[in-house]
């Protein structure tokens, strides 16, 4: 009972933090390094360590199967959104530099909305993953 | 001449070793984790001969003029999310024919399928 | 690293296995941040010792955790493998030599990405501005490959609602 207790405040403790880190190296990616796919495994990893603690039911309804699936579809078409956009606006496909009038700019929020889609793709990947194998154990084939 | 070709060596001992656990092993599931080393070494062998004595990690900041190659960390990036796709895709795998066999060893298997075919 | 990967040959039992994989991944982590690859050093750690070893560990639980004692003698494989080793090293001496200014990996393109690529995309890191500007198609692809492997486990591991199989 005393080791429960320990692991639940400092996974409550934790997994904030987790997520914020996550995020940060998303955000921060340009300055440093980080990017997309660290980002994304980073996040899973935090609600992976929520499950494991609490339970999957808990971390089901904290995030349910059906978001992380239309995360990962999402994530996908935000990345092929922002290359149709650059069709639409008059250049190449993911170009960026017609997203905005200045080509630099342009460049920077290509980066941006490329890199928040692969976050989601991953996050979602690997979220799905890890519920379905957890769920395959649960009530077991037999054994 | 031995110091120059020393990241190669160990790169080449890192793959050999991945390799012969992927074919002299018969469980499935500790030669996925035989691909998997292969997989990692072959990150190294690509990393390696980027990098340059004096240099620092390539963002460009103020007062650094060396940078190491930027170029395969980028193909690397690629590969280790591929790497993983296709692990998480050969475990789905191994999880089915262990419910459809009962077991993850190769050669059971094989005996299992002879006996069917007969 | 070499130490734990010959470990991981000779152990059978699968769990420790695991643990060597991730003390492994660790390791190769360590020695790319040593490599001034930090971008590839942090991906390597969160996705080989984080990801990685908690699908592995869920795929064990699913299954056995020793591993079958070997029936064939493995006379062949090591021989196989000790070739290609071979092989492999008498091709690594027609290769540059450790961290050479002048090999052809420095001189073709990559000063072209290490001096624009803070210009004309107003980035400071090279990696991410290569990987998602200059690249950017090989991104997309890897995208999608990610999504294929999450629809494939979907599909491989889906179960039905009533009754099995």
């Amino acid at each position: 009972m005393k080791g429960d207790i320990i692991l639940r405040v400092i996974a409550k403790l934790l997994v904030p933090f987790m997520l914020l880190f996550a995020l940060y190296v998303q955000f921060h990616g340009d300055y440093g390094p980080g990017g997309g796919f660290q980002a994304g495994v980073i996040a899973a990893t935090a609600i992976v360590f929520y499950v494991l603690v609490f339970g999957l039911e808990a971390g089901r309804r904290l995030l349910p199967d059906w978001l992380a699936e239309k995360a990962l579809a999402a994530g996908v078409l935000l990345y092929a959104g922002v290359g149709v956009a650059g069709l639409l606006l008059g250049g190449n496909y993911l170009d960026y530099f017609v997203l905005d009038a200045d080509p630099v700019h342009g460049q920077h929020r290509g980066i941006f909305w490329v890199e928040a889609g692969v976050m989601l793709t991953v996050t979602g990947v690997m979220l799905k993953l890890f519920y379905m194998f957890a769920d395959r154990g649960r009530d077991g084939e037999g054994e | 001449m031995t110091p120059a070709y020393l990241s190669y060596w160990l790169t080449i001992f890192l793959m050999v070793a991945g390799l012969y656990i992927l074919i002299a092993r018969g469980n499935l599931l500790k030669k996925l984790i035989g691909l998997a080393v292969f997989q990692t070494s072959v990150y190294l062998l690509y990393i390696a001969p980027g990098k340059l004595i004096g240099g620092t990690a390539p963002i460009v900041a103020e007062g650094f003029t060396r940078y190491s190659n930027p170029l395969p960390h980028v193909l690397i990036l690629t590969a280790i999310v591929v790497g993983v796709a296709t692990l998480a895709l050969g475990l789905a795998i191994t999880v089915r024919i262990r419910e459809a066999y009962g077991t993850v060893e190769e050669d059971e298997i094989l005996e299992r399928d002879r006996a069917d075919a007969e | 690293m070499a130490a734990t990967v010959v470990a991981m040959v000779l152990q059978r039992n699968l769990l420790g296995v695991v643990v060597l994989f991730a003390i492994y991944s660790f390791l190769m982590a360590t020695v790319l941040a040593g490599l001034d690859a930090v971008d590839v050093a942090m991906t390597e750690a969160a996705v080989g010792a984080g990801v990685s070893t908690v699908l592995l560990l869920g795929a064990l639980h699913l299954t056995g955790s020793w591993e079958a004692k070997p029936l064939h003698r493995p006379a062949l494989p090591l021989v196989l493998a000790a070739a290609v080793g071979a092989v492999l090293v008498y091709g690594s001496f027609g290769l540059p030599a450790f961290s050479d200014p002048q090999a052809p990996i420095h001189t073709h393109v990559a000063p072209r990405y290490l001096n624009e690529a803070s210009k004309e995309t107003g980035v400071p890191n090279v990696v991410t501005a290569v990987l998602a500007s200059y690249r950017g198609y090989d991104t997309l692809g890897e995208t999608v490959v990610v999504f294929t492997a999450g629809a494939g486990v979907i599909a491989l591991l889906r179960r039905r609602r009533k009754g099995r199989r």
